[in-house]
């Protein structure tokens, strides 16, 4: 098991970056001021989310971790996917396929497998309690 | 027909504060009940290889959504042998036993089901259930939400206020939309003031869930809170969510680097029609491990919007600390409540917050209204910024740390304008509507949206929708911010979009410090372990916490009380005793000397004067002596007695308190005695000295008269404690009575 990362990461992690790839060190007020900085700076990446995750499993949150580990696959689903997702999940929003074709997609599009594994269990429950898209 | 008799003092008690509220008997099938319904399962918990096939009382095949969630995320199996085995008798016990570490308890209750925790729950009064919040709170040192609003939805307005409340120590501000289109200038309005006010403050804007999450990846917001969760399947879907889709939700905050906080509390599934006969804590606990499940690191709760509720029934109040503990043992960060109106009486509201206040939350509000209830548009606070001071003083009081601290009033005034230029820089630079110095300067002095100047709704709401489909962002911000010369907010808010890339805040309890040092449970866990351990109020914040603006030094009490020794007083050798029928007054050591003025601000002079009078008036000689071996009120008035030819002496201390008093009677015996010295005028001094000679002729008088002002000794007991200290200094053990000739004659 590798060694838990040390808390918090802003002070003790030389190797911190954001989703871009620049490191944390280098997300400098002039950066921003002179137009350098871009979105894509200021979000986190899916390995510190990881590294969260690693620290909440150690500090005994296990449903935490799987919350972080989800939140890692999903640093790569766009904006307005994400919102589409979200939305999807509600109550009577999507079919029993509808929300297996999500799960297909987050697996194989984006590498979301745990979260995948989430909707096809949703899907399932949903099913099971009549939440899903009734048809018309 | 004869109609009963009224009892006055019924018809007053009708007229009461608290005879506003409502309040209902139990009704366990409409779930009007707060932890006992009838209807309320056993626990019970079966674990099927790996699976739980069996929770409170439910099989398997009869979960419904919310069951099959706490069967598959709830439950820690690895401890729920043990912890269902644990009489919940024992583990109330090692909740509030400081030789029991929280992480034990902790252990024990992610292995209880729903029933089991309520019936832990059931064994506590309120006093054990604080004693065991103080241990399990998440975070060490205590800290509080507020709301800030407008009805006018004024962006200058909210900045400032955001930037008081920040000011003020409040770790996040809270706002909300009037017209649900605004968000994202509201958003950005209090993001700007919290920012001016101290940097690392956490922002959120409670708004419909897809666009609370849009507002947080434009970097609008900092954290969520409004998750809502509810503890039946009927209300949940009617919430429009499931379980799944807000644990998802929660993931799709943290991918963005967002905090997340979940909402639920008592009585909501009631409220909604959906209680299924359960007590409202039983459903609480199960909303609990929903957001533990989903792996939430905290929850907003304590009944929150639905609160009258609970407060109407039976036990309700203790039902609502019951919920924040449930949290808090489930290692949840625990923002708790206190938030929405809850009586209409001060001593009901304020008795309700002790139990969360005294043994402190890692959010003791979830939103405390730092501007005034017209302009909440959460509803209106139970708290709000007319009780600031009182809170102050609350926290001076009893020596706790509940998160705020008193400012000065012309701090208070720099950082509103600051705040409010700031947001005025960022209209200018993005081209919004323009903020005018003119709403600059009502902004900077307002205390309601009353004081500011409309603005045209129509223009803003144009503004606020072309932002929100714009791609500007937390840069663009920044950017606007350095434009207008706010370099230092502009740092601040940038840091805040820093701080979303390292993630730190997403662990449960976490704020920021004004220095950006995250506190959260990993690094600031609460390590209460009895007394001398845990969080304290001391140091350089305990000055902090009590150095309220209001509070003078001993030195200023007595100042206006002392000046030039009043000039007609001549002492003219030692007291002789008298012969004649006579009054003798005498005065405690410091009159006309070292003091000057009674405590109500009456000149020495002119209250021997008064009573002069009153003795001429009845004919006889008053003759005045000065005591010098006691400053105590009784005592100078038997040596007056004493000295006396009629054996009738009057006591006067300094301060003003008077007494009559006659030779031979005890020594804490009088004929009429006035310890009320603020409420004695010159007229009532005159009478005080017709009475004593009164008595010198033999006469027996009607005794003068004193309203009782009830509030004297409250207003006046410190200036009545160092008057009185000044004139015990004057005292000379040795010194015998001197006899005082007064530069003066009556005019009758």
């Amino acid at each position: 098991m590798s060694d838990i990362p040390c808390y918090p990461l802003a002070e003790n992690d030389a190797d911190l970056k954001a989703a871009s790839g620049r490191a944390y060190a280098d997300i400098t007020f002039e950066a921003a001021i002179s137009g350098e900085l871009t979105a894509d700076d200021l979000r986190i990446d899916a390995e510190t989310l990881r590294k969260q995750a690693q620290i909440a499993r150690a500090a005994g949150n296990a449903q935490m971790a799987a919350n972080l580990l989800r939140a890692a696959e999903l640093t790569v689903v766009p904006n307005d996917e994400l919102l589409k997702m979200y939305d999807l999940l509600r109550p009577q929003r999507a079919s029993y396929d509808t929300l297996r074709a999500l799960a297909e997609r987050l697996e194989t599009l984006y590498g979301a497998v745990e979260t995948a594994r989430f909707v096809r269990e949703a899907a399932d429950v949903y099913r099971d309690r009549g939440l899903l898209k009734r048809e018309v | 027909m004869t109609s009963e008799p009224r009892s006055r003092r019924f018809e007053a008690l009708e007229q009461r504060d608290i005879n506003k509220e409502t309040y209902v008997t139990e009704w366990a099938e409409a779930g009007l009940s707060v932890v006992d319904s009838p209807y309320d399962p056993a626990p019970s918990l079966r674990i099927d290889a790996g699976r739980v096939v069996e929770l409170d009382g439910k099989s398997e095949a009869d979960f419904d959504l919310i069951d099959r969630f706490i069967a598959a995320y709830g439950i820690d199996l690895s401890a729920a042998d043990e912890a269902m085995a644990t009489p919940a008798r024992q583990i109330a016990r090692m909740l509030i036993d400081i030789n029991v570490p929280a992480a034990d308890v902790r252990r024990l209750a992610h292995g209880c089901t729903p029933a089991k925790l309520v019936d832990v729950i059931r064994q506590m009064n309120v006093l054990e259930m604080m004693m065991g919040l103080a241990k399990m709170r998440v975070r060490r040192t205590p800290a509080n939400q507020a709301h800030v609003t407008n009805w006018r939805e004024h962006p200058a307005l909210l900045a400032a206020d955001a930037a008081e409340a920040a000011l003020r120590g409040f770790a996040e501000v809270e706002t909300t939309v009037r017209v649900a289109r605004m968000a994202p200038l509201d958003a950005l309005a209090v993001l700007i003031g919290v920012q001016s006010g101290r940097g690392g403050v956490l922002t959120q804007c409670a708004v419909e869930e897809q666009l609370g999450l849009r507002l947080a990846i434009k970097g609008l917001t900092s954290y969520a809170e409004t998750l809502s969760v509810y503890g039946t399947e009927r209300s949940f879907v009617d919430g429009d969510d499931t379980p799944y889709s807000k644990a998802f939700l929660n993931a799709a905050y943290a991918s963005r680097g967002v905090k997340v906080r979940f909402t639920s509390g008592t009585g909501s599934e009631a409220l909604m029609g959906h209680a299924e006969q359960k007590s409202m804590l039983y459903l609480e606990a199960r909303c609990l491990l929903v957001t533990r499940g989903a792996g939430s690191q905290g929850v907003q709760n304590g009944s929150i919007s639905c609160i009258a509720l609970p407060e109407a029934l039976p036990g309700g109040v203790r039902a609502v600390l019951a919920e924040n503990l449930l949290a808090a043992m489930l290692g949840l960060e625990v923002a708790s409540g206190n938030d929405a109106l809850a009586s209409h009486s001060q001593i009901r509201k304020t008795a309700k917050l002790m139990l969360q206040f005294i043994p402190g939350t890692d959010f003791i509000f979830s939103g405390y209204s730092a501007v005034p209830k017209q302009d909440n548009m959460f509803g209106g606070g139970n708290f709000d910024a007319d009780d600031l001071d009182d809170y102050n003083v609350l926290q001076r009081d009893m020596q706790i740390d509940g998160g705020l601290r008193p400012i000065r009033e012309t701090d208070a005034l720099d950082i509103r304008r600051k705040g409010a230029r700031a947001i005025q820089a960022v209209y200018r630079a993005l081209d919004f509507p323009p903020i005018t110095d003119a709403e600059i300067d009502a902004a900077v002095t307002a205390h309601n949206s009353d004081d500011l100047p409309a603005r045209d709704l129509v223009l803003d709401l144009r503004a606020a929708d072309a932002f929100l489909a714009s791609d500007a962002d937390l840069l663009t911000i920044v950017r606007a911010l350095h434009a207008g010369d706010f370099d230092e907010v502009a740092r601040n808010v940038l840091e805040m979009g820093r701080q979303r890339v390292a993630g730190d805040y997403l662990h449960p309890a976490a704020i920021f410090d004004g220095d950006f040092r995250v506190q959260s449970s990993i690094n600031d866990a609460n390590d209460y372990a009895g007394p001398g351990t845990g969080y304290r109020l001391d140091g350089t914040r305990w000055q902090a916490v009590q150095a309220i603006p209001q509070a003078k030094s001993p030195h200023d009490f007595i100042a206006d009380r002392t000046g030039t020794p009043a000039q007609r007083l001549a002492e003219a050798g030692e007291a002789r005793a008298g012969t004649d029928i006579e009054v003798v007054i005498g005065v405690a050591p410091a009159f006309g000397t070292a003091l000057i003025k009674t405590i109500g601000g009456l000149d020495h002079e002119a209250v021997l004067e008064a009573i002069l009078t009153g003795i001429a008036k009845e004919g006889l000689i008053g003759r005045v002596v000065k005591v010098y071996h006691t400053s105590d009120c009784a005592a100078v008035g038997h040596v007056a007695a004493r000295l006396s030819g009629s054996g009738i002496g009057i006591g006067l201390q300094s301060r003003g308190t008077t007494v009559v008093t006659k030779r031979g009677l005890a020594p804490l015996n009088n004929l009429e005695l006035f310890p009320q010295s603020p409420s004695l005028t010159l007229a009532l001094y005159e009478q005080i000295g017709r009475n004593a000679a009164r008595y010198a002729k033999g006469e027996a008088p009607s005794p003068v008269g004193v309203k009782v002002d009830n509030t004297a000794r409250l207003r006046l007991i410190v200036k009545t404690a160092l008057l009185h200290r000044r004139e015990t200094e004057e005292v000379r053990a040795d010194q015998p009575p001197v006899e005082l000739r007064f530069d003066w004659e009556p005019t009758l």
